[in-house]
């Protein structure tokens, strides 16, 4: 009831929120149940969630409803290492083929393996210019939530709702609550937007933003570039939202003008006034509101299964026994033993045996760098067997070796791959061995997602970057 | 897809929380291009001593007794009493497709992760969320019995207990009406297809750029 009435003020009194702008302007219809029926205006699409979907199409006999909208790319399967002999494991293989054949006879936009622009998909929408302000996106993949960092609602879906969209440009969809997260004031040194999305996440929980959209505000989140938001909105999908979005402002415009996908010269200033538009009223109301102080936020080191088991690099990994919650303390004790961790450990006593710099959230070129930095003439320690870099895009990649970041990676002990997922989800040939520990810049540590029986500790590039030279986790900002 | 009708089954327990996709169905059978036959890997990593991967005969692989999922009766179980934030994770319907082939027909939860709570209807498994201290009830008696059965009315909105207590559950009509009926929401969208056109024109008026 009380939500209820929320809504109605917001709809009547109260100012909007930058979700609720976005939403109005997308529904087609609205039934009396409150659901809606909303527009979709890009549709990201790779190959794992959408063999089925075209399929459904064809038995179906339903033609696209809209080709320009889609964007596709192959990214989960796609090998890191020399391309040139393709795909060897067959599965793999086939559901890449599959990708490149739907598209070749729908007649879509697909960026090829063998494409310099190919890359993760929530990599290349973005630096396409494909994302846009005030735009609904969705994509088969969760993590879709990054492109709301462009002021756009972008969320996760499934396969159905894949094939949903195809068909008929829209989505049945409910509208979410609006939650904002503000976080005030600014970070410390060696503090990154990696920190404080996992330190957002620590505080309310994996399941604190469910049937929220988040909107993340403050003087810290304005501070972050476009690529900084785009991690903190990648993974609002681990604190339970399906989209984050973060106000739409000159850093957001800046970072669009002259991509492929932007407007046309024509049609330029038309959309910078319409999206000078998309943030929350000063008397929007929020459902739930969330304060964070920025200058609390320390490097984060996640120590278990969930992304919320998360804590500062200085901090020592809790113990169950402290946990009041029995349905808490034992889903602790379950990630402790699968994590192969005691209570009680410092984080930073904690060797790695493998490192992964990569992934939709941190494999942009200012990732890269700043894990460089950390690289830069040190050396990959004895006891780390791999550490990979893996770049987000073809482009990402050539940008990066035009400033020699490959060279510094390289003379450091590190490999310097194709761009792809990679061992964010080990879907392709990257991937941990059975009890092997890993300092990861991806975005979930679950049992078993960089390979079975792999143990991942989610890190910011530059945490990474130290974990590889000096073997275990290390306070970047005792490093000069 | 089918129908949605009333029936009554027996209750697996899973008692963890945040229970997420990877662990539902794991990433490497997720390269398959098809839409059914998840079943045998549903949980693969628990289910399984011996690592799994797709094409690998499933009856080779020694199962761990110790799994739920592995015990009778639960391995015919059609409905999963589960913990807080189930489905967490990633988007992947795969997660739905395994649960449903396994035969599972309902999920009841304290909270649901909400693209795996939606992607559940598109395949007609029905997600019902009690409150904690209502789960933590069925929990109780599902381990006090292990053969526990509990019956689903959706037409009622129910969940009934052996001992005919009866649990209202919240529903979309939207979704109540699609389940029952088994409808395929493309289908009923399209019926509204000069809407989406007349939307369009106006959209694409007021914001040329998209265009
Ligand atoms: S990088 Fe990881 S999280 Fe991102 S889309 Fe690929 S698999 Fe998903």
């Amino acid at each position: 009831m009380q939500v209820k009435q929320a809504s109605i003020n917001g709809d009547n009194m109260a100012g909007l929120t930058l979700y609720d702008k976005v939403w109005q302007q997308h529904v087609v219809r609205e039934e009396s149940d409150g659901t809606a029926l909303l527009y979709i205006d890009r549709h990201l699409v790779h190959e794992v969630t959408s063999p089925q979907a075209f399929e459904g199409l064809q038995l179906n006999q339903r033609p696209l409803w809209r080709k320009q909208s889609i964007l596709a790319v192959p990214d989960h399967n796609v090998p890191t290492t020399d391309r040139s002999q393709g795909i060897s494991d067959p599965v793999s293989r086939l559901q890449v083929e599959t990708l490149d054949e739907n598209c070749d006879s729908f007649g879509l936009t697909e960026f090829k393996m063998h494409d310099r622009r190919q890359g993760i998909v929530h990599v290349i929408g973005p630096e396409q210019g494909a994302t846009l302000p005030g735009m609904t996106v969705v994509c088969g993949d969760s993590h879709t939530s990054t492109h709301g960092a462009f002021a756009a609602l972008a969320f996760g879906i499934g396969t159905s709702e894949v094939e949903h969209v195809m068909a008929t440009q829209c989505l049945i969809q409910n509208k979410s609550k609006n939650m904002r997260v503000t976080v005030q004031g600014s970070v410390g040194k060696g503090v990154t937007a990696k920190d404080i999305v996992l330190a957002i996440i620590g505080e309310i929980g994996t399941a604190g933003g469910t049937g929220y959209a988040i909107e993340f505000a403050g003087e810290a989140i304005r501070n972050l570039s476009m690529e900084g938001r785009m991690t903190v909105c990648n993974m609002t999908i681990e604190a339970g939202a399906r989209a984050g979005m973060i106000a739409c402002d000159q850093t957001t415009i800046d970072y669009i003008e002259g991509r492929p996908y932007a407007p046309a010269a024509e049609y330029w200033q038309q959309a910078v006034d319409y999206w000078q538009t998309l943030h929350s009223d000063d008397d929007a109301v929020f459902d739930r509101e969330v304060v964070i102080d920025a200058a609390a936020i320390e490097p984060q080191v996640t120590w278990g299964t969930s992304p919320e088991m998360v804590i500062p690099v200085n901090a020592r990994v809790p113990d169950p026994a402290g946990e009041s919650d029995q349905v808490k303390a034992s889903g602790m004790q379950k990630a402790l033993q699968y994590m192969g961790l005691e209570a009680n450990t410092a984080i930073n006593q904690i060797p790695v045996d493998r490192v992964f710099i990569g992934s939709c959230t941190n494999s942009r070129i200012e990732d890269l760098r700043a894990a460089a930095d950390i690289a830069r003439g040190r050396q990959v320690a004895d006891n780390v067997k791999q550490a990979l870099v893996v770049p987000g895009s073809g482009l990402v990649k050539a940008q990066a070796e035009q400033e020699g970041l490959d060279q510094v990676f390289l003379q450091a002990g590190f490999e310097w791959r194709e761009p792809g997922c990679s061992m964010c989800l080990a879907m392709n040939a990257d991937r941990l061995e059975a009890g092997e520990r890993c300092a990861s810049t991806s975005n979930r540590n679950f049992e078993g997602r960089q390979g079975q029986g792999g143990r991942t500790h989610l890190v910011s590039p530059a945490m990474a970057a130290a974990a590889a030279v000096f073997g275990h986790f290390t306070d970047i900002r005792q490093l000069d | 897809m089918e129908k949605f009708t009333n029936f009554s089954a027996v209750v697996a327990p899973m008692d963890r929380p945040n229970v997420d996709t990877d662990a539902i169905i794991p990433k490497q059978y997720l390269k398959s291009i098809k839409r059914s036959g998840f079943g045998p890997n549903l949980f693969d990593d628990w289910r399984y001593l011996d690592p799994g991967a797709p094409g690998i005969d499933n009856s080779q692989r020694r199962v761990d007794p110790d799994f739920v999922l592995n015990q009778a009766p639960y391995d015919q179980a059609q409905i999963l009493l589960a913990r807080e934030n189930f489905g967490c994770g990633s988007s992947r319907e795969h997660a739905v497709w395994a649960l449903a082939d396994f035969g599972f027909k309902v999920v009841i939860a304290p909270s649901f992760a909400d693209i795996f709570f939606n992607n559940s209807f598109k395949s007609g498994l029905l997600p019902i969320v009690l409150d904690s201290a209502e789960v933590d009830q069925l929990f109780s008696e599902v381990y006090a019995d292990p053969g526990y059965q509990l019956g689903i009315d959706l037409e009622q909105q129910l969940v009934i207990t052996a001992a005919g207590n009866q649990l209202g559950f919240e529903i979309d009509e939207f979704r109540k009406y699609c389940l029952l009926h088994g409808l395929d929401d493309i289908g009923l969208t399209l019926q509204h297809a000069e809407d989406i056109r007349a939307f369009e024109q106006q959209y694409y008026q007021q914001s040329p750029w998209l265009k």
